[in-house]
């Protein structure tokens, strides 16, 4: 009897947050198991000398510099802002001088880079507490303090429209994406934050703001404890995490519906906005990779320069560094900057030695979700993968593949192809709004045909926008 | 290696876009790339890749053929000196299958990749892999005996007419060694079917076929039946070929001693090759299980049914008779012309088996009737899909009503 008492209350206790909250099974998908994992140690980094902002970092968006170089900012002033809705303001996270202001073809501008004080002097916003305060404040302040940017709007996955009434809000706080930053070491210390940061995306919505958690593994109490939300828990491997699949699963989102996302380290800035009165773009990034010399989490402001780091930890000359992780990321120089939302730094070998008859080689050393190489015999391999094509672009003839790690109800081929002819209602049709370019990224790792899948579904996103958004 | 690798180098300025040999670009770059995986590294989007390419997945079907190539090799031999009424051993078999069928499989390369690359050239593209594999596909269902240029001729209108009038390999719609087997079926008629051709006793002199020896298929056979009724005394003869000491008994046919075109006869060779197929994910599960059920399903309501002999043959045996096995499981697998989505896939499969079986029984004029079942099918393939992917667009639809 007392046996029995006791293991029902340990049953409760462990299978507590299922009984909670719902917790949603992700099948299709995959997990990249790849050499060089974070520790779970985080260090903080000397501010670098020079900071950028960069305008790629945002689908879509035509900017308006507002400094001109030379131009002496603090930690919030604009730097520029969304030409067709200047309301939107993407303000510099360090105070210093605008060094330069750099263009690609056709004038496009790159990134504005900052030379950075020593001391970094915040405009002062004024803290509040959102809980307390009207929608339409909520909204000002955001725009005003520069942390508006840091959600994302769907469908596009563009800069929000702060007009738009989102129908829910999604945060997702599942890193699933191969070596991306712990969740958990990104909360610690930030719980304060985290929560004003919640609460404040819960005034902006009539709707639901939604907090999906690893059903895998043990979030913080920060994160299952959280008000004003709801918590979902997903299981299953990647792109659980991502915020595409997690609206497909909760409330998918129709043509003319607009929903706001935003991921964890996000919304803790925001938090932290609201708190402190202080723009504070400081995240945890996880370096980490196969040729990084001893991978950790560090913690770094965004758009800061990383050669410190890639110089401590990047031995070899030729390894491919990316902002960002290995499905989605941007590949950066030795003397790159961390890009605006990256919550990771993956240092890769190159792989650019052609390979004598690659295509009939057993292969007991080669990544593949399909069968054909011998290296299925071995499924819990961790590999070390270098950045090669393994093929070249071919029209589709395989059938049924990427449907393997793409889990929406969506014909994966049949958009693309609309997308390629521009069909625009084919498009919508077929579900177009429901996904952005990240959705597709393990489809594009493990396609035979070697098609550049995001980039289509960027160019078809672009494309749709202008015609009908 | 490096050697190798040198001479391209060496001779990749002088067929470059503005080299004086650039018309053999195509064919410089498909050798090149045959025996080098280029050294591309991803250059935007994801930075890792799946090792897997089209080569690559090309080449694992060509893995599965090789036992039914083999086999057929095999049985090619084995037929002609049994028809001579000669001794012969398993080496001797053998050898002659292969003296025979691999000029067919070079003539088909030859003329085939021959097309392709001009049509590389014409359009600017890289040669698709797709042709490696329908190079090999087209000599296994041809007649032992039928003329090499022929071969040639049925290749060269398939990989125009069934691929490249298309836009190439991805975009056609009819399976391009079936189109190769159709052409050859229509337009040589007397070289395709009857009783003559699936055993080499043509050719040399005084070769002189064994007294009562005849040389017709199995299903050649059975359609002799047709509009005889059943227990007529003379299809006795025929239906005692199908029991378990007959000629054509299940045993037989399963292990492929019998007389069909090259690589079609053997189901246990064939179904090695499908093992390995839907092991390595290369090969459609669903299209080949479909298929095969439906084709029992048609099997058996002709035997609930049956007004002939022909249509009282065991569901099970028709399988193992003719091109069946074989389309089910290289033919109707074809990605580019089957079916593209999953449920698709099943009523693709389950349809071609269906069609198989009745165009084979109630077509005496087409005893292969699997090759224009698989034909058809791939023709209604796109429609199938349409009404798959409508359903899904209705789903979403119906999500906004809610």
């Amino acid at each position: 009897m007392v046996i029995s008492n006791f293991a029902r209350a340990l049953k409760k206790r462990l299978f507590l947050k299922n009984e909670m909250a719902q917790t949603k099974k992700i099948k299709r998908g995959y997990d990249l198991k790849l050499v060089g994992k974070a520790a779970s140690s985080i260090e903080s980094v000397q501010n670098p000398k020079t900071f950028a902002l960069s305008p790629t970092d945002f689908a879509n968006l035509t900017p308006k510099v507002v400094v001109k170089e030379g131009a002496e900012i603090k930690a919030g002033d604009a730097v520029f802002v969304d030409k067709d809705r200047p309301e939107i303001r993407f303000c510099s996270p360090v105070s210093g001088a605008v060094a330069e202001i750099r263009r690609g073809e056709k004038r496009k501008i790159l990134d504005v880079i900052i030379l950075a004080d020593k001391e970094t002097r915040f405009i002062d916003f004024g803290r509040s507490n959102p809980a307390s305060l009207q929608r339409e404040v909520v909204i000002d302040k955001m725009l005003e303090g520069g942390v508006w940017p840091l959600m994302v709007e769907r469908p596009f996955g563009v800069v929000p429209n702060p007009k738009h009434q989102p129908k829910n809000i999604f945060v997702t706080g599942i890193n699933s994406a191969p070596l991306a930053a712990d969740v958990n070491l990104t909360v610690a210390g930030e719980e304060a934050n985290l929560q004003t940061g919640l609460d404040a995306l819960a005034k902006l919505t009539d709707g639901k703001v939604y907090l999906s958690l690893d059903g895998d593994n043990k979030p913080a109490a920060a994160l299952t404890g959280a008000k004003n939300v709801e918590v979902v828990y997903f299981s299953g491997p990647h792109p659980k995490g991502n915020v595409g699949v997690q609206m497909h699963e909760l409330a998918p989102l129709n043509k003319g519906e607009q929903a706001f996302t935003a991921t964890l380290s996000d919304v803790i800035i925001i938090g932290r906005f609201f708190n402190t009165g202080k723009l504070d773009m400081t995240r945890v990034v996880a370096a980490a990779g196969s040729e990084m010399s001893s991978p950790k989490h560090y913690k770094i402001v965004a758009g800061a320069n990383l050669e410190g780091v890639i110089a401590e930890q990047v031995k070899s000359a030729k390894a491919r560094v990316i902002s960002g992780n290995v499905l989605t990321g941007k590949r950066i120089e030795k003397n790159g900057y961390l890009g605006f939302f990256s919550t990771e730094i993956t240092a890769l070998p190159e792989g650019d030695q052609p390979e004598f008859l690659g295509w009939i080689l057993p292969g007991l050393e080669k990544f593949s979700l399909s069968r054909t190489f011998f290296s299925w015999l071995a499924p819990n391999r961790q590999y070390k993968l270098d950045t090669a094509m393994h093929g070249e672009e071919r029209a589709f003839v395989m059938t049924g593949v990427l449907e393997r790690v793409f889990p929406f109800d969506i014909y994966p081929v049949e958009l693309i192809k609309s997308i390629l002819i521009q069909d625009i209602e084919k498009m919508e049709q077929l579900g177009i709004y429901e996904v952005i370019e990240e959705d597709f990224a393990l489809c594009e790792v493990i396609d035979p045909s070697k098609m550049p899948l995001q980039e289509i579904v960027r160019e078809g996103l672009d494309f749709l926008r202008q015609e009908v958004g | 290696m490096k050697f190798v690798q040198n001479i391209f180098e060496k001779l990749h300025p002088l067929v470059e876009k503005d080299g004086k040999r650039n018309v053999f670009y195509p064919l410089y770059d498909s050798i090149h790339t045959l025996m080098f995986v280029p050294g591309h590294s991803t250059h935007n989007g994801a930075h890792v890749r799946d090792a897997i390419d089209m080569k690559r997945t090309m080449m694992m079907v060509i893995f599965a053929l090789v036992p039914a190539m083999l086999f057929g090799m095999w049985n090619a031999g084995y037929w002609h000196y049994y028809a001579l009424g000669e001794a012969s051993t398993l080496m001797d078999n053998f050898l002659f299958g292969l003296i025979k069928i691999l000029p067919m499989i070079v003539v088909t390369y030859v003329a085939g990749l021959g097309v392709e690359i001009v049509f590389a050239w014409l359009r600017n593209h890289p040669v698709n892999e797709g042709f490696l594999v329908s190079g090999l596909l087209i000599p296994l269902i041809m007649p032992i005996d039928i003329p090499l240029w022929m071969v040639a001729v049925s290749t060269i209108f398939a990989v125009i007419i069934g691929k490249e009038v298309f836009g190439g390999t991805g975009m056609n719609i009819l399976n391009p060694a079936l189109t190769a087997r159709a052409f050859a079926f229509f337009a040589y008629p007397q070289w395709m079917s009857g009783d003559k051709i699936w055993i080499n006793t043509a050719g040399d002199a005084g070769q002189t076929v064994v007294d009562g020896y005849s040389g017709a298929t199995a299903l050649g056979h059975l359609a002799t039946t047709v509009g005889k009724g059943i227990g007529a005394p003379e299809t006795q003869n025929v239906v005692s070929m199908f029991t378990a000491d007959g000629a054509y008994s299940m045993y037989n046919s399963f292990m492929g001693f019998i007389p069909g075109s090259i690589g079609e006869t053997s189901s246990l060779a064939i179904l090695l090759g499908a093992a390995f197929l839907i092991y390595t994910g290369v090969g459609s599960w669903r299209i080949m299980l479909s298929m095969i059920l439906g084709g029992l399903f048609m099997g058996y309501i002709f035997n609930a049914f049956a007004v002939n002999e022909f249509m009282r043959i065991n569901p099970v045996h028709h399988l193992f008779l003719g091109g069946f096995m074989f389309g089910a499981i290289f033919m109707a697998t074809d990605p580019v012309s089957a079916s593209q989505t999953q449920t698709g896939k099943w009523i693709y499969g389950f349809l071609a088996g269906v069609f198989g079986i009745m165009i084979r029984v109630f077509n005496p004029a087409y005893p292969e009737g699997i090759m224009l079942a698989i034909l058809f099918m791939n023709v209604l393939a796109p429609l199938i899909d349409h009404y798959v992917v409508e359903s899904n667009i209705k789903r979403r639809l119906k999500r906004v009503k809610a």
